[in-house]
């Protein structure tokens, strides 16, 4: 069974520590990094209330919510991959890592088809296309620019997120990472589970709360 | 086919030179594809070196183009994308990385007994990382640069006719570098100490290392993300900051500086945890008060998030907020004073040698005391309406992030010198290089103090007659500093070839990195190292510390 313990460690332990340390302290970072868009979401939804309203009211709920869904079982699946491999079941391991990227896949294709709904409705980041020419409310152009960035930041996460599983799921196919040093799996799933929470948090600010009764 | 020689005198030879990590190999590879902390260090020293020179051509030429008021040698466009790209390279290329990337990764893990940091390959990218951003400002500078000021301030960045998308996104590379390395300190600190080192016995510098890392990781994610929509919009005109489609200049200002004031701790607490080594080594005493040092690195750390709107007196915020971020700032003045305090009760009854690196210890306490107390200033409400956006703040920070991290830096680079090279520098030529130093930094920044005082905006191309002879001096001093800089790095790498071998404690010293062979072998240490003492124990002799 390979042992891969770095020279400048003194056993698995303590590298699976370090490691696992390492990646706690690089959500932080990650979090710091979508906090400045959380920032300004906040100071724009306070300077305009009304606009955002608006934007909330228009965005199609099913999409949002859907893929909340997809991307908390991907969460589900991934939790259970990393739980066969502590066991040394490295097959099923690999099938569930497979899964988990299935649905995030999933989950950009939905994305995607809501953003071309988006610009089949002429709305464009920038406050640009014919949507804006009868919603002259800035508050609203700020809103899908917002929408836009926060929602494609969080795309692009999901995608590196899918890369970062792949390769996994190499690694636990090929059996070059199993019971004996499950951690490198354990990481990527924590890395899944902040692109998962950063959503839990994108969904009610785009899809749920106005401050108006439905 | 076999080899026999019987008793065939051998020719008399030098000794082999003992095996350390510049010996271990020479080819380029093993430099560029290192993943040893100590050569990363180097790498990192080198690298930043080049920055701060170009850095301060940039600054030689904007004082020569104040030496008269009106056109000198450069046309007003150049000169506003001139102190941008200074303020960019020093700031980024030089001072944030200077002292954590260079000392820190050769020494952090040989101060904890450690054979390397916890995530070496990390370590590696970090630096290509860090040389990728540099290469990307310097296609900006071909591309024309930018002249923004190095703050970007929205709207004007948004629409500027310069070079501001390829300028942002080189810094916004450079920022993952720099958190990379400050997620590799923290978890190195954590979990790579040697056995019987806790907390409270780790060298005050690696505490500094520690206070540093934390404002890296979470700081530089904002600035990161602040100059990712600067340069979207400027590249896809989406408006984020734009008032006609609900953006708000202000609110950039405010992620701008959430990063941007904590950055300066990320230059003084590194420059602080030199200074502690400095003092503690060549006074011959333990510091005045360990914990001091710790606990306020910390209270540096943390408070500096909570300061960031003392940039912003004038830009509209309320009197309230105004007043409750003053007196958030002047909380650091506290605790920089019980560092200040500590410094100077540590060479009481000290047996103190003034050494090169102890005078740009006091270079450094005159010049942080100084910038410190017009922080403090600066910081008050009533005081910084007069001053904001003149020349005053221009010395003040020049003082505070640039005097004392440059001095601390230069103190680092001689005090360690010793120990990464294996060599002894010229301890004379350091007190000239020294001197001229602070001379000619006091001569070009404390002019600025008077300047702005009287009213000399900050970032004007032009400036009226009566502020010509001050001018004048500042650019005299700025042309000292220079000179001051190329001597000492001349002399310093005379030194590199030239100079006499050092032993492994040359300062009888005993913090642990001194109880390594200079230059260290490749693993840090010849033998597994156990820490039964405190590294500013001066009760025990030096021979039995290197028994």
């Amino acid at each position: 069974m390979p042992e891969h313990v770095a020279g400048h460690f003194e056993d698995m332990e303590k590298q699976a520590h370090a490691a696992r340390f390492g990646m706690w302290v690089f959500l932080g970072t990650e979090i710091l990094f979508f906090s400045g868009l959380f920032a300004l979401y906040i100071g724009y939804r306070v300077e305009h209330p009304r606009g955002f309203d608006v934007g909330v009211e228009h965005n199609t709920l099913v999409y949002g919510s859907v893929n909340t869904a997809v991307l908390l079982v991907s969460s589900y699946f991934v939790a259970l991959g990393v739980h066969e491999l502590r066991l040394g079941r490295n097959r099923l391991s690999a099938w569930l890592v497979g899964i988990t990227i299935l649905l995030g896949l999933a989950f950009l294709g939905i994305k995607t088809a809501e953003y071309l709904h988006h610009f089949s409705e002429g709305i464009y980041p920038g406050g640009s296309g014919r949507f804006f020419e009868e919603h002259r409310d800035p508050g609203l152009k700020m809103f899908f620019t917002l929408y836009f960035c926060m929602t494609g930041l969080h795309a692009i996460h999901v995608l590196v997120g899918c890369g970062v599983l792949a390769f996994l799921l190499y690694k636990v196919a090929t059996r070059s990472i199993g019971a004996w040093a499950p951690h490198p799996l354990a990481i990527g799933a924590i890395y899944w589970h902040l692109i998962d929470v950063i959503w839990i948090f994108l969904w009610p600010l785009f899809y749920l709360v106005t401050g108006r009764v439905r | 086919m076999t080899t026999v020689d019987i008793a065939v005198p051998v020719p008399a030879r030098r000794p082999a030179p003992r095996e350390s990590y510049l010996n271990v190999a020479h080819t380029v590879k093993s430099w560029a594809l290192t993943t040893d902390h100590k050569r990363i260090g180097i790498l990192y020293l080198v690298t930043t070196i080049l920055g701060m020179a170009l850095g301060g051509v940039f600054a030689l030429v904007l004082r020569t183009e104040h030496l008269s008021p009106g056109p000198t040698i450069v046309d007003a466009y150049t000169y506003n994308r001139l102190f941008t790209m200074h303020g960019i390279t020093m700031v980024w290329l030089f001072m944030i990385p200077s002292i954590p990337t260079a000392f820190g990764n050769f020494l952090l893990p040989i101060m904890i007994g450690a054979k390397d940091v916890a995530f070496p390959r990390l370590n590696l990218l970090s630096y290509y990382i860090y040389l990728l951003g540099s290469i990307w400002v310097l296609i900006a500078l071909w591309a024309g640069g930018c002249d923004t000021g190095w703050t970007f301030y929205a709207p004007y960045s948004t629409h500027s006719p310069s070079a501001v998308v390829p300028t942002v996104f080189g810094i916004f590379i450079l920022g993952w570098s720099t958190i990379i390395t400050g997620v590799n300190f923290i978890v190195t600190i954590h979990t790579m100490r040697a056995k019987g080192l806790g907390w409270f016995r780790m060298p005050l510098f690696v505490w500094a290392m520690y206070g540093v890392s934390i404002i890296q990781t979470l700081a530089t994610p904002v600035l990161a993300i602040s100059l990712l929509v600067v340069g979207i919009d400027h590249w896809f005109d989406w408006g984020l900051f734009d008032p006609a489609r609900g953006g708000d200049p202000v609110l950039y200002q405010h992620l701008f500086w959430f990063y941007s004031h904590p950055a300066v701790y990320i230059m003084i607490l590194p420059a602080m945890g030199v200074i502690i080594e400095v003092v503690c080594t060549f006074s011959h005493k333990n510091p005045a008060s360990y914990k001091a040092i710790a606990y306020s690195t910390l209270g540096i750390a943390f408070v500096g998030f909570a300061t960031w709107g003392h940039h912003m007196f004038v830009a509209g915020i309320s009197v309230f907020d105004a007043a409750a971020f003053g007196v958030l700032s002047m909380l650091v003045a506290i605790f920089s004073a019980i560092k200040v305090f500590t410094w100077v009760l540590t060479m009481r009854r000290g047996s103190v040698v003034v050494t090169t690196p102890m005078l740009y210890f006091f270079a450094f306490l005159f010049l942080f005391v100084f910038g410190g107390m017009t922080g403090v200033a600066v910081a008050t409400q009533s005081l910084d309406v007069h001053w904001h956006d003149t020349y005053f703040v221009v010395a003040h920070f020049h003082f505070i992030m640039v005097g004392s991290t440059m001095t601390a830096w230069l103190a680092a680079l001689h005090y360690w010198f010793p120990k990464i090279t294996g060599r002894m520098y010229p301890e004379r030529l350091g007190y000239v290089g020294a001197t001229l130093v602070f001379s000619g930094f006091f001569m070009t920044f404390f002019p600025q103090f008077l300047l702005g005082n009287a009213g000399m905006p900050r970032r004007y191309y032009d400036y009226a007659p009566r502020f010509q002879p001050l001018h004048v001096v500042s650019t005299v001093g700025a042309w000292i500093l220079g000179a001051a800089m190329i001597w000492t790095l001349t002399y310093l790498l005379v030194a590199l070839f030239r100079g006499e071998r050092a032993p492994a404690n040359p300062w009888d010293s005993r913090s642990y990195e001194w109880l390594t062979p200079s230059p260290p072998p490749k693993h840090n240490f010849v033998r597994e190292p156990v820490f039964t003492r405190d590294p500013y124990d001066y009760t025990v002799p030096a021979e039995e510390v290197h028994a």
